[in-house]
């Protein structure tokens, strides 16, 4: 961490760089951003938005379990629960048949009911709202270090499986007949999925953390052809977005997640207007 | 034509000893029994064309075949050598099921299921010419860097056949590969298959509705409703009784309209010189 706050010293002398949280929510957006980039990429490539949503508000019934059995850090609980609901869900997609989003949509209405009953039980939900809107300026050394971990994580994920989650995205009868067993990916894709979101809730937020997800990702596909220009627009506009959002938070001492999800908003628009003028 | 070349280049002759033989073969799904007693042998460098109403579990044999179904019954396949083993199957659906809207160029998909290598990163120059190799022996190789979601329709599928190409199958499985295409676009496609049948070493099964093109193309017609109703060489097939007499009308309707268009089929068989 000394390496970094002293890099920061030497080449961003600006008043917002003296304080150490603006130095650690700098780094964690320089972390975060790269593993919603490519998440968000394929979260929007195999129409799963709704998805990672769901698992975003079941977090809040994850605290609660959490809180129940008596922990202070509810994380580790969160996880667990959210990789058992992205199993569940999976499963009962493949099982049933039915529509997918009748299903989540169904999960999560249920999920965000029984984590507000358990944790507003005498009346003390104040004091979870930070997991609601989230708190990035909070985040500590040793909390950045398990973000540096997840996204190595992805990075060795994404070169193993990214052609095998790719191919059962675009059509599973065709990644069948190329020999991907599409059941098994699919499944593993929605661990990844639920493990990521989990992970980053707490400084991002339940209520915006999908649109993080989402928005850089809508924002590249208005622009790209293939799937090479597809990532590399979706990393730029989620770290421009991640650095200017922090930057503008400081200034208007606005929540830091909020803004940046702004910001990837208005280069969704931007993109939305390029494509029509273009096509 | 230039594309032929390039499947010589990769051609194994067809020895017509390896054989995919189906025994006893039915699928259930749920309580509904939708094929049973599927009795057939597929020989290599044969065109085996798979008719039958609609309903009548076309789609669903070759989904078995594949091993998205379970089914009951033997599957197996023996090589040159006799001995068993797995086939590499290549299979082209009826219509890939996509949002258009994805970023995904042909190149990224061909190489996604090639290779290993993460798409998004880019390609080797090997791969990319590998690639348009492949296209190529389709005449597809201008639509290296097209969008997916912007090829025609024949387009698409012509793709998708050079993708089953790849690595020689030894079961080629093609589930209504042209239907809603024009009938120019048929023909092109119809030759190419009929080639690869005389130059890969692979057995073919083709889903069609067009009875009068498949006599034309095919080596073996398979009548299928829910079992094997009758099975035979395209001429067999269509004077055998109990065929004409259930599908008589639309085989003679559809002879008829190719006898209309002598030109077409003329200019299709053109492709081969």
């Amino acid at each position: 961490m000394e390496i970094w706050y002293t890099l920061i010293n030497q080449f961003l002398p600006f008043s917002w760089t003296h304080y150490t949280f603006m130095k650690n929510a700098l780094l964690a957006v320089l972390l975060v951003g790269p593993i919603f980039a490519v998440m968000g990429t394929m979260v929007v490539n195999n129409k799963m938005a709704f998805f990672s949503d769901t698992i975003g508000h079941s977090a809040l019934t994850g605290i609660a379990i959490g809180v129940l059995l008596g922990f202070q850090d509810p994380l580790w609980i969160m996880v667990i629960f959210s990789v058992l609901l992205a199993v569940a869900i999976s499963m009962l997609k493949s099982l049933t048949g039915a529509s997918t989003d009748t299903i989540i949509g169904a999960v999560s209405a249920t999920m965000v009911a029984l984590g507000i009953v358990i944790l507003s039980r005498g009346g003390g939900f104040n004091k979870f709202s930070r997991f609601l809107i989230g708190d990035l300026l909070s985040i500590t050394p040793n909390e950045l270090l398990l973000l540096a971990f997840t996204l190595a994580g992805v990075i060795l994920l994404w070169g193993v499986m990214f052609n095998k989650f790719l191919l059962a995205g675009i059509n599973s009868s065709l990644a069948l007949s190329r020999g991907i067993p599409v059941r098994l990916v699919d499944t593993l894709f929605c661990i990844t999925t639920a493990v990521i979101v989990t992970i980053s809730i707490q400084w991002v937020g339940i209520l915006i953390i999908n649109s993080l997800l989402i928005l850089p990702a809508a924002a590249a596909r208005n622009i790209s052809s293939n799937m090479r220009q597809y990532h590399v627009f979706s990393l730029l506009i989620t770290l421009t977005s991640g650095v200017t959002g922090l930057l503008m938070s400081y200034y208007w001492s606005t929540a830091t997640g909020a803004t940046i999800v702004l910001f990837a908003a208005l280069f969704y628009l931007g993109t939305l207007l390029a494509k029509f003028r273009f096509a | 034509m230039y594309y032929t070349g390039i499947i010589q280049k990769t051609q194994r002759e067809s020895c017509g000893l390896c054989c995919t033989k189906l025994k006893n073969f039915g699928v259930t799904i749920g309580k509904t029994e939708i094929l049973h007693d599927i009795d057939l042998h597929i020989h290599c460098g044969e065109l085996t064309a798979l008719v039958g109403p609609n309903g009548a579990g076309k789609t669903t044999l070759l989904r078995a075949i594949l091993g998205e179904i379970s089914h009951t019954g033997e599957l197996s396949f023996l090589d040159a050598k006799d001995c068993q083993r797995n086939p590499v199957v290549g299979y082209v659906p009826q219509r890939l099921d996509f949002d258009p809207g994805t970023p995904i160029s042909v190149l990224d998909l061909f190489s996604a299921c090639l290779s290993s290598w993460p798409v998004c990163l880019g390609h080797s120059r090997r791969l990319r010419e590998r690639v348009s190799a492949s296209l190529a022996s389709v005449q597809a190789d201008h639509l290296l860097d097209r969008r997916l979601g912007d090829l025609s329709g024949g387009e698409l599928q012509r793709v998708l056949l050079s993708m089953a190409l790849v690595p020689n199958p030894d079961l080629l499985l093609l589930d209504e590969p042209v239907s809603g295409i024009d009938i120019q676009g048929k023909e092109i496609f119809y030759e190419l298959v009929s080639n690869l049948r005389q130059q890969y070493d692979l057995s073919i099964i083709l889903v069609s509705h067009d009875w009068s093109l498949m006599s034309c193309y095919a080596d073996r017609i398979v009548l299928l409703d829910r079992t094997v109703q009758c099975c035979g060489t395209p001429q067999e097939v269509f004077s055998n009784e109990k065929v004409l007499r259930v599908y008589g009308p639309a085989i003679r309707e559809e002879i008829d309209q190719i006898r209309s268009r002598p030109q077409i089929i003329h200019s299709g068989g053109g492709v081969h010189a």
